[in-house]
């Protein structure tokens, strides 16, 4: 969290939360059915008109903050959404978006769908993601071959997230020329969309089929030669939104379990009273202060868009993510045996910090990427 | 300069640049580790280089004007700080002369010893150290066992320091000794600001696994000291420690405002960053090795980013002080954890040097034997945890034998 917040921050964040309180709950969560959905486009929709796809949009093409820092706004709703592990497309209708704004003016024109999206009529999910495979975004599978009038798409993605509610699908795909990225609609012909096994209960995830897909030349987003870079803007907006999820959750967790420690009673005296535990307390609230602390400096980073907002991004998710894990784990061994059952709410976060840290790049695909940027 | 004339922190980093890149000596990076074991011209070298900052109007940024300071804000300092990257500054005036004893000082001290002790340390001229733990403990400082009686108008001081950080280095230090035995412990203590120079003080150096000996302890007889000696209220001296335990662990932790530059090399590794080990054991390249450097540099970044957060936290109120405590912490795991990455790293290679020199590898093993020196100094990770639990997170105090109970009728150890 922000140290200091304005007061249209604060206005801003209280009413993300109320919709939040009215739209959502966790016990909602551990009570869905197999196959029923944990978000539906209406609530989706009620988000958007209280900015939720806006923030990173300049006016111009619809979207708007309330701070005039885009970036610090959506980390700020990322932990408004991650404190009650909220399902929904949040995460990858604003990883789209950052694509499709960083692309605006180079390529193809894709106003159009900026606006639908943060408008919330429309949701866009990113393909990136292949069967059996790391984080690699910039070695697709999914071949795009030239034809007379646009492209042909092949192969298999998968882990979208939001990808079986989706309008549209964001695909890396290998051109002759180097990676592209396509805008894709779920309806076109030769998509297959069918959901796939996930951890995290509140993100359900997508298989996708490409068979023969045929798209027009204006479905490119960007240019080959802006290709890495937009990929580069999308990666940094997915990690701040995992990291800033993330300390939410951490912060709700941690807060659950000190008043557990004063409340819960063992030998007479507060679980919070015996050093070997105050200890581990006093370890889960410096981490959770440094997790705070490296996704405030990434937030800055990509703001500002600072040469360094690359490295630090990574410094956030390769910290961050190892951390909540630590935490989290914690927290269940400091409840007890109630920690590990269905009922308690610490495994939808558990759920969601793993899957978060397995997306978008491990903390060790990270820590590689810092060596790499570091140019050891 | 009124509040009104403070030059912005803009102008003055611009100004600084200017004159580092005028008057301050560039940074050897290729210049040979110095010996583990040996610094005593690094000192020597400090006090010049701390006489050039001072000559150049840009020392003591955080310290007010009318001792000797220059009365700019943190952020001027920080700017500062960062211009000096790639100059060679007197860091080791950093911990403790500048941000522990002369903070202290500046909190609590009496206008004479604020004037002298604080503006002659600016000027180069003096160094400071601190007095604190004792033979019988560190972690339980208001337990301490050196007395001081007063003979007349005289304080005369006996008893035993030790582990005092470059003691030997240093013109004064910062002394907390007992002065009433017949109360509670932390109500019969007095803090002293004394000469190391003083008849009566007999110091030795204690040499460390590393080699170094930086480390010394102290035996007093009958030290004499005058009422003017006295730092802040006879039997008052808690409050002062606290403030400087405060000082401390900010300090430890990275959070002072009254340093200035930042040591170029990483001090738990031995001066060896992860990139010089990875280069030296030919291991640059393998995955494992590259996820160890990148974990490394995390952690440094992770570590300044919160620094600059808790710091501010603090400043503005929206952290107490003792949040302090959480960069002391944390300073202490990452510290540990770039050791045992280097550790990680020199594999096979950690046990044994080139020739007879310690080479990079050696010297990485050396460093881990010192490992446990992050979360010692500067009071334990132990003690950092009580504080977080207990100030932070308001949990019930341990419970101590001690409480309430006249000094001389508290039980001690047999070590
Ligand atoms: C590099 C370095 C620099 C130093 N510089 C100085 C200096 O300049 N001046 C100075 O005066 N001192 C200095 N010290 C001494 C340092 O402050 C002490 O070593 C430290 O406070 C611990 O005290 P101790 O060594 O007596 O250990 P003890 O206090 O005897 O502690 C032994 C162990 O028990 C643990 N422990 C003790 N009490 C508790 C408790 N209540 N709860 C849980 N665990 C506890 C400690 O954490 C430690 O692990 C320095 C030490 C180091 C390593």
């Amino acid at each position: 969290m922000e140290l200091e917040l304005t007061a249209d921050q604060k206005l801003f964040q209280s009413s993300a939360r109320s919709l939040l309180e009215k739209d959502h709950s966790l016990d909602r969560l551990r009570r869905l059915e197999p196959g029923e959905s944990a978000w539906d486009r209406d609530s989706w929709q009620r988000g958007a008109e209280l900015g939720w796809a806006a923030t990173i949009v300049p006016e111009e093409l619809g979207g708007g903050s309330v701070s005039g820092e885009g970036v610090r706004d959506l980390t700020l709703l990322a932990e408004e959404l991650g404190s009650v592990v909220a399902p929904g497309p949040f995460l990858p209708v604003n990883v789209v978006l950052a694509g499709l704004v960083a692309a605006h003016g180079t390529g193809p024109d894709h106003t159009a769908t900026i606006e639908a999206l943060v408008a919330g009529e429309q949701v866009a999910a990113w393909a990136v993601y292949e069967p059996g495979g790391h984080w690699a975004p910039e070695a697709a599978h999914v071949a795009a071959s030239p034809t007379a009038d646009g492209w042909r798409l092949d192969g298999t993605k998968d882990r979208v997230e939001a990808g079986l509610q989706a309008d549209l699908l964001l695909v890396t795909a290998t051109t002759p020329e180097g990676l592209a990225q396509f805008l894709v609609p779920t309806s076109a012909e030769g998509v297959t969309t069918s959901p796939q096994w996930a951890l995290d209960l509140s993100r359900p995830l997508a298989e996708v089929r490409l068979d023969g897909v045929v798209v027009g030349p204006d479905a490119v987003v960007g240019t080959p030669a802006t290709t890495a870079e937009i990929v580069e803007k999308q990666l940094q907006i997915a990690l701040l939104v995992q990291c800033a999820e993330l300390c939410g959750g951490l912060e709700k967790m941690f807060a659950l379990t000190m008043q557990w420690g004063f409340d819960r009673y063992s030998f007479g005296r507060p679980l919070a009273s015996y050093q070997a535990l105050k200890h581990r307390y006093a370890d889960m609230r410096t981490w959770l202060e440094a997790c705070h602390s490296t996704t405030q400096a990434a937030a800055e980073a990509v703001q500002a868009g600072s040469p360094d907002a690359p490295q630090l991004v990574s410094v956030a998710k390769s910290f961050v993510a190892e951390r909540a894990q630590w935490i989290l784990q914690d927290c269940v061994q400091l409840h007890g045996g109630i920690g590990v059952t269905w009922e308690h709410d610490l495994h939808l976060y558990l759920r969601r910090a793993t899957s978060d840290r397995a997306l978008y790049g491990t903390p060790e695909d990270h820590r590689r990427r810092l060596a790499d940027l570091s140019s050891l | 300069m009124t509040t009104a004339e403070t030059e912005t922190v803009e102008s003055f980093r611009l100004r600084a640049r200017a004159w580092l890149a005028e008057n301050m000596p560039r940074l050897d990076a290729d210049a040979p580790l110095p010996t583990l074991g040996d610094d005593d011209h690094e000192w020597v070298r400090a006090r010049e280089l701390q006489k050039l900052l001072h000559a150049g109007g840009f020392a003591g940024i955080c310290f007010p004007r009318e001792y000797g300071g220059l009365g700019l804000s943190p952020a001027h300092q920080r700017a500062f700080t960062e211009e000096t990257a790639g100059y060679e500054m007197p860091v080791q005036l950093n911990i403790p002369t500048f941000s522990i004893v002369a903070a202290t000082l500046l909190d609590m001290g009496s206008e004479e010893q604020k004037r002298e002790r604080i503006s002659a340390a600016i000027r180069g001229d003096e160094v400071l150290c601190q007095f604190l733990s004792e033979p019988s403990g560190g972690s339980d400082l208001a337990g301490l066992l050196t007395r001081a009686e007063l003979d007349g108008d005289t304080w005369i001081l006996n008893g035993q320091k030790t582990w005092s950080t470059s003691a030997y280095a240093a013109d004064w230090g910062l002394c907390l000794a007992r002065t009433n035995w017949d109360v509670p412990k932390h109500r019969g203590l007095t803090m002293f600001l004394i000469p190391t120079e003083a008849p009566g003080l007999h110091m030795n150096r204690v040499k460390m696994v590393n080699g170094s000996r930086e480390f010394c302890e102290e035996f007093f007889t009958d030290v004499q000291l005058p009422a003017s000696a006295v730092v802040g209220e006879v039997n008052n001296g808690w409050a002062v420690a606290s403030r400087q335990l405060f000082h401390e662990r900010n300090a430890v932790g990275g959070g002072s405002p009254y340093v200035s530059g930042i040591a170029g090399r990483p001090r738990a590794l031995g001066g060896q960053s992860l990139f010089t080990v990875a280069r030296a054991t030919g291991r640059a390249a393998e995955p494992g090795v590259r996820e160890r450097v990148g974990e490394w540099v995390a952690l440094e970044a992770v570590k300044n980013q919160m620094v600059s957060r808790v710091s501010r936290a603090i400043g503005s109120g929206a952290l107490p002080p003792p949040a302090a405590s959480l960069l002391r912490l944390f300073h202490a795991e990452a510290a540990q954890r770039g050791t045992d990455l280097a550790m990680d790293i020199a594999g096979a290679q950690i046990a044994a040097g080139v020739g007879t020199d310690e080479g990079v590898t050696g010297r990485a093993g050396v460093s881990y034997l010192s490992r446990q020196g992050a979360s010692l100094g500067g009071g334990s990770s132990e003690m950092a945890r009580n504080q977080i639990s207990e100030r932070l997170l308001g949990m019930p105090r341990e419970p101590a034998a001690d409480r309430d109970i006249p000094f001389n009728q508290v039980k001690r150890g047999r070590v």
